[in-house]
Order: C-alpha cells, then sequence, then structure tokens
C-alpha cells in the first residue's frame, strides 16, 4: 500500500519529532488498563505492511475484519439485550415483560447460583443463594413459569449457563413444544463455554472430558434439530472481568474456541455443520481504542484459523458474530451514578466495534442487582447511542486510522504468541490443570489492582475526587427472602404430584447413556418432559462423570 | 520474632468470583503474612475446619452471591462451637450496608466493601491483631 522510501522518510521525521516532544515533555510512554505502552502518535510508519484488500476488505466478506455481514447497523441495529433475573420465574417472568414493553428486544436470562451449579433449591448448599443473583430454576415447571406469555417463536433468549447447559436447553424445547413452537424454529444462545469455567468464571461442575462430550453432544443434536440456535457463546467477558488484559482476553477466548472446533471434528462432526452457529461474548472495557482494535482482531485471526487451518468451506463458518456486555468491573460503588458515564463510553466501543447484541451495566451494579429505574437508564443508553449519535451510519468507522489499525495488528501478534504458549503445553486442558491461565488473570488483576493503589492509575470517585463520607442515596433492589421457601414448597409438590416412576426411569437412561456413548441431549429431553428436576439429572451425571477439583493458583 | 500472622482467605457459597480473593491474599502474602487460600465453593464447615487445622490467626470470607447473611452467621456460630470464636474475622464482597451492620454485630469484626485498598486491609489485619497481642 505504501511506497517504501516514503515510508522511510515518514519513519524518520516521527524520530524526529519525538525528540521535539521529549524536550518539553517526558511522558512518551504511557500504559493503558491493559498495561499497554501507547506512544502519542501513531503515523503510517507504524503500520508500513498494511494491505487493504488482505488486511481488511469489506464487510461481510472475508477476512471480515470489518464486520460479518454486509450491511452492518445500517441493515440491522445490534439486539438490545438486558441480561436480568432474580428471584422466582415469576419475578422474572415480570421483569421480562417490563423490559420487552420498553423497547428490549431480546431476552438474556440469569440465574442464580444454585441453578447455574446444578442444584436445587431445597438442596442444604443452596441455603442463602436462591433467587439472590438470578432467577431459580429447579425444573420445566419454573421454566413455563419464566417464559409465560413470551412467544419463543417471536423472541430470541439468551441463556447464560454452562454446565447444566444441555438442561436448559431441553427445558427451553419443551416449553416451545407446549406453545406449538418446533425447535427448528426456535433462536438463541447457551453460554454452554465451559473452558473459561475452569479459567475464570469458576462455575463447573464435571472435569473437563466429560464436560467436553456433553459440548459435543449439544452441537450434533443442534445441528440436527436447534438449526437457529447458537450452541456456545464462547466467552471472553469472565476472563476480562476476572482481571485479565485486553490481548489476554482476546487470546484466551479464541484459544477456548479453538479447542471447541478441535473437539467437535475429533468427535467426527463435520466443521460447517456446527462451525455457523458458534458465537461468541467479550467484554467492553474503558479503552474505547484498544476495545475496538480487539473486536477487529477477533474477526480477523477467527476468519484465517477456521478457513486456513480447519478448512471451513461455508462462509458463515468464519464469521464471528458476538454479543458484548460493558465491563461489570469498571464500576464503582462510589459516586455510583457516575456508571452511567462508564458504561455509555464501553457501548460506544461496542457498537464501533460491530457487535450484533449489547448488554449494558446498570449503574447501581456493583450493590445489587439493578432496580427497574436503573435498568431502564441502561437500556436508555443504548437507544440514544443507536437513534441519536449517528454511530450506525458508517461501517466500520476507524478502519484507516494508523492508531486503530497497529493496535489491531499487535492484538493479533499478541493473541498468536499466546497461541503457541498454549500450544506448548499441551493445549486448553492441560494448560488449564497447570493453572495457567489462572496464574496469568490473577497476576494481571494484582498488577492493576496495585497500579490503583499507587494512583499511577485514576479511578474517579475511588482514588481520586473522592466524595469524604460519601452517602449513597440510590435506591437498592431487595429481593424477598421467602424466595427459597417458595422454591423448596413447589419442589416438594412437583416430587409429590409427577409421576415418580417415569421420573426414575428416565433418570436411570440418563446415567446409563452417560456411562456409555450415545448422546445425552434426547435422554435430558425425556427426564425434562418428566419433570425431572435440574439437581437430578445433575446429581446422575455427577456419578458417572465425577467433580472437578481446582488447582489452586494466585 | 513474633510468629507470622496466619490467614485463612476463603470463599463460602456458590459464587465462582475470586477476582477480589486472590488480590486479597497477594496482598497478605506480599505483606509478609502466611497465606492459606481454600479455593472456591466451601462450605462453612469446610472453611472452620481449614481455619483450626491451619491454625490461622484471621480469617477472611469473600462473598459476592448474596448468600452472606445465610453463610456469615453460620461460620461464626461454628467457630464459637469448636471454640475457635478468637480468630479475627473479616469480610468483603458485595455486601449492603445494613447488611454490613447485622452481621458486625453478630461478629465479624469489619467488612470491605468495593473499592478497598488492599493496604486498608492489610493495616487494619495488622494493627488489630498487634492489639491482640
Amino acid at each position: 500500500m505504501f511506497d517504501k522510501d516514503k515510508i522511510e522518510e515518514i519513519r524518520k521525521k516521527k524520530e524526529a519529532w519525538k525528540q521535539d516532544f521529549l524536550e518539553s515533555c517526558s511522558n512518551y510512554e504511557v500504559t493503558n488498563p491493559s498495561g499497554r505502552n501507547l506512544e502519542p502518535l501513531y503515523v503510517p510508519s507504524d503500520i508500513d505492511a498494511f494491505d487493504y484488500e488482505r488486511d481488511l476488505g469489506y464487510p461481510g466478506e472475508y477476512p471480515f475484519t470489518r464486520g460479518v455481514y454486509t450491511t452492518m447497523h445500517r441493515g440491522r441495529l445490534w439486539t438490545m439485550r438486558q441480561f436480568s433475573g432474580y428471584g422466582t420465574a415469576r419475578d422474572s417472568n415480570r421483569r421480562y415483560h417490563f423490559l420487552l414493553d420498553r423497547g428490549q428486544t431480546g431476552l438474556s436470562v440469569a440465574f442464580d447460583m444454585p441453578t447455574i451449579m446444578g442444584y436445587d433449591s431445597d438442596h442444604p448448599r443452596s441455603h442463602g443463594e436462591v433467587g439472590m443473583c438470578g432467577v431459580a430454576i429447579d425444573s420445566l415447571h419454573d421454566m413455563e413459569i419464566l417464559f409465560d406469555k413470551i412467544p419463543l417463536d417471536k423472541v430470541s433468549t439468551s441463556m447464560t449457563i454452562n454446565a447444566p447447559a444441555a438442561m436448559l436447553l431441553a427445558f427451553y424445547i419443551c416449553v416451545g413444544e407446549e406453545q406449538g413452537v418446533a425447535s427448528e424454529k426456535l433462536r438463541g444462545t447457551i453460554q454452554n463455554d465451559i473452558l473459561k469455567e475452569y479459567i475464570a468464571q469458576k462455575s463447573w461442575i464435571y472435569p473437563p472430558e466429560p464436560s467436553m462430550r456433553i459440548i459435543t453432544d449439544i452441537l450434533a443434536f443442534c445441528a440436527d434439530h436447534v438449526p437457529k440456535w447458537n450452541t456456545i457463546s464462547i466467552s471472553g467477558y469472565h476472563i476480562r472481568e476476572a482481571g485479565s488484559t485486553a490481548a489476554q482476553e482476546l487470546a484466551f477466548t479464541l484459544a477456548d474456541g479453538f479447542a471447541y472446533v478441535e473437539a467437535a471434528i475429533e468427535a467426527g462432526l463435520d466443521v460447517d455443520a456446527f462451525a455457523p452457529r458458534l458465537s461468541f461474548f467479550f467484554n467492553s472495557h474503558l479503552d474505547f481504542f484498544e476495545e475496538i482494535a480487539k473486536y477487529r482482531a477477533a474477526r480477523r485471526i477467527w476468519a484465517r484459523a477456521m478457513k486456513e487451518k480447519y478448512g471451513a468451506k461455508k462462509k458463515e463458518s468464519l464469521l464471528v458474530r458476538f454479543h458484548t456486555q460493558t465491563a461489570g468491573c469498571t464500576l464503582t460503588a462510589q459516586q455510583p451514578e457516575n456508571n452511567v458515564v462508564r458504561t455509555a463510553y464501553e457501548a460506544m466501543a461496542a457498537a464501533i466495534g460491530g457487535t450484533q447484541s449489547l448488554h449494558t451495566n446498570s449503574l447501581d451494579e456493583t450493590l445489587a442487582l439493578p432496580s427497574e429505574k436503573a435498568v431502564q437508564i441502561a437500556l436508555r443508553t443504548q437507544q440514544i447511542l443507536a437513534h441519536e449519535t449517528g454511530v450506525t451510519n458508517t461501517i466500520d468507522p476507524l478502519a484507516g486510522s494508523y492508531y486503530v489499525e497497529h493496535l489491531t495488528n499487535k492484538l493479533e501478534e499478541e493473541a498468536e504468541a499466546y497461541f503457541e504458549k498454549i500450544e506448548d503445553l499441551g493445549g486448553v486442558v492441560k494448560a488449564i490443570d497447570m493453572g495457567f491461565f489462572q496464574k496469568e488473570i490473577s497476576d494481571a488483576a494484582y498488577h492493576y489492582q496495585r497500579e490503583i493503589e499507587k494512583k499511577t492509575k485514576i479511578v474517579v470517585g475511588v482514588n481520586d475526587y473522592v466524595i469524604p463520607d460519601e452517602e449513597i442515596t440510590i435506591d437498592i433492589l431487595k429481593i424477598d427472602p421467602t424466595v427459597e421457601e417458595e422454591q423448596s414448597k413447589a419442589l416438594k409438590k412437583l416430587r409429590a404430584e409427577r409421576d415418580n416412576a417415569a421420573a426414575d426411569a428416565a433418570l436411570q437412561k440418563l446415567a446409563e447413556a452417560a456411562a456409555g456413548t450415545e448422546n445425552l441431549m434426547p435422554r435430558i429431553l425425556e427426564c425434562s418432559r418428566a419433570y425431572c428436576t435440574l439437581g437430578e439429572m445433575i446429581g446422575s451425571l455427577k456419578e458417572v462423570f465425577g467433580m472437578y477439583k481446582e488447582p489452586i493458583v494466585y | 520474632m513474633d510468629r507470622k500472622i496466619r490467614v485463612l482467605v476463603a470463599k463460602p457459597g456458590l459464587d465462582g468470583h475470586d477476582r477480589g480473593a486472590k488480590v486479597v491474599a497477594s496482598a497478605f502474602r506480599d505483606a509478609g503474612m502466611e497465606v492459606v487460600y481454600t479455593g472456591l465453593h466451601q462450605t462453612p464447615e469446610m472453611i472452620v475446619e481449614a481455619a483450626i487445622q491451619e491454625d490461622v490467626d484471621v480469617v477472611g470470607l469473600s462473598i459476592l452471591s448474596g448468600a452472606h447473611m445465610a453463610l456469615f452467621p453460620k461460620i461464626l456460630n461454628l467457630l464459637k462451637q469448636e471454640g475457635a470464636e478468637d480468630k479475627l474475622v473479616i469480610g468483603g464482597g458485595i455486601i449492603p450496608e445494613d447488611d454490613m451492620a447485622e452481621l458486625k454485630k453478630q461478629g465479624i469484626t469489619e467488612i470491605f466493601g468495593p473499592g478497598t485498598t488492599t493496604e486498608t486491609i492489610v493495616e487494619f489485619v495488622k494493627k488489630a491483631m498487634a492489639s491482640r497481642r
């Protein structure tokens, strides 16, 4: 693209300019929130090998750096999808109707910790946790209430569920059946990304090997029966929240993605049969330009690897379609109203980065689950962004910026270096066993915290611009403490009224399937229809698969 | 020389948010304390057993799932039952102010919310331990 002599001339001129800069300011290199060294100025020589057609291309065309679709947000806005759920299925159903009435365009279910960990609400380990940080779902019965008067052929639903993803998907399919919506028509996502659980979010149940088998069973089942479903949402969000840098988020997420692709190919699936339904989930942190570069790099790296390394032929197999959530870890408990501003910047980065759907955090989320008022402001933040700022008018508007192209290349290089390192360690699962990712992330988190404490990084309201003896006056959502009792009562009733012989037989068949090699999904569906509880299904799989034990590293 | 302050950093409950616990554990370690980190998903029984077995002076509890009102008092009770109520118990996480006041009444010496520096926590522990010796 660039004339070689001209580039050399520019490189020299930049050096001369740098001397001028240093004469009046020693601050030539600063670090951003990811610990990346940044210069004050980028020029053509910082992207001297830039080749437009090779590196960027056009939206909807290989290597998809500029976006996965031809028309991007001109053709269709991103889906506004607020992650929510609390208390009972009835409470959450009410919140979903509220959000849909306010113009939200997709649903995203937050489950409580017992559901995420596969315990029924009346299990001793669930005590104190039921309905606290998400909705409590014990059986198909709760799922029927959760989607009451929500037509599953009209909305798409994302479910943040991993180890028990197969069961929640089965419940959803059953609700669809009851509404007369065939599984072929269901649209939505299960997170189902177990590798990042071991790495960052830490909601695991079984060891990696049986977990990967469940995932490949889901991929195979959905390819045949739920073709519009996003079967894995390969997630960097939690990796970043646990403290990683942008480069680590990018690298570890894509490494996990490649591991799923390899596992599925190994299980005998055709790459083009499942890869089009893989989707991604990224964080949007505070460094606007680095985040945008991260999304661009993700698209390019994935497309190249899928095509060149894994031999994908279908265009849909090459696409990083992704959901974004603004960074919860950047929110502050102090002066919580300021969080609206942080979230708005982060949301704009996601929009410019070409996201397919977006969750904007509520201002009160460092204190509690969001109140109705707070979640409305968060949703309005997206609507203002989409309809007032003009950010949807032009696709990938920062392309060609020396800075953003330089960052995109850098992030790609750093990710490639991590891929090599992971390969050297014997792959993702081995690296997890060794605590490699966990250590990288906790080191980065500690470094970040030290920077804040040394005040080399300013967090407004926390280590600077503090209001002494600040009183926080916003309203906080309180979870009704009777939820646990209510759920336990409902479970008792369910176990008394269902056909227990049928439930036991279904569970028995599930355990047998787990010990063998047949696909688990049809068995899980049978259990769901027989109103087996989530805890019962997970329990029978635990007996076959065992439980995971984490390596302790920090 | 005095023996080093021994701290158990523990994660009660089912949530997997260990960023804070690990950062605080690293800060204790860098401040010269001996640190035992329990790992995730611990029951009150497991935590109390570890606290006694490891003979720690301080038990630091981190929780972000909202189950603190069920789990923290249970840990305090179990410590009492085992005759180990002399251990300094502190906590951190997403804990609303009203709950903080109640938990302190029940015997958690201090609770640190979001935005607290590790230095504040380390100094608090050092001071509390010095006053006990």
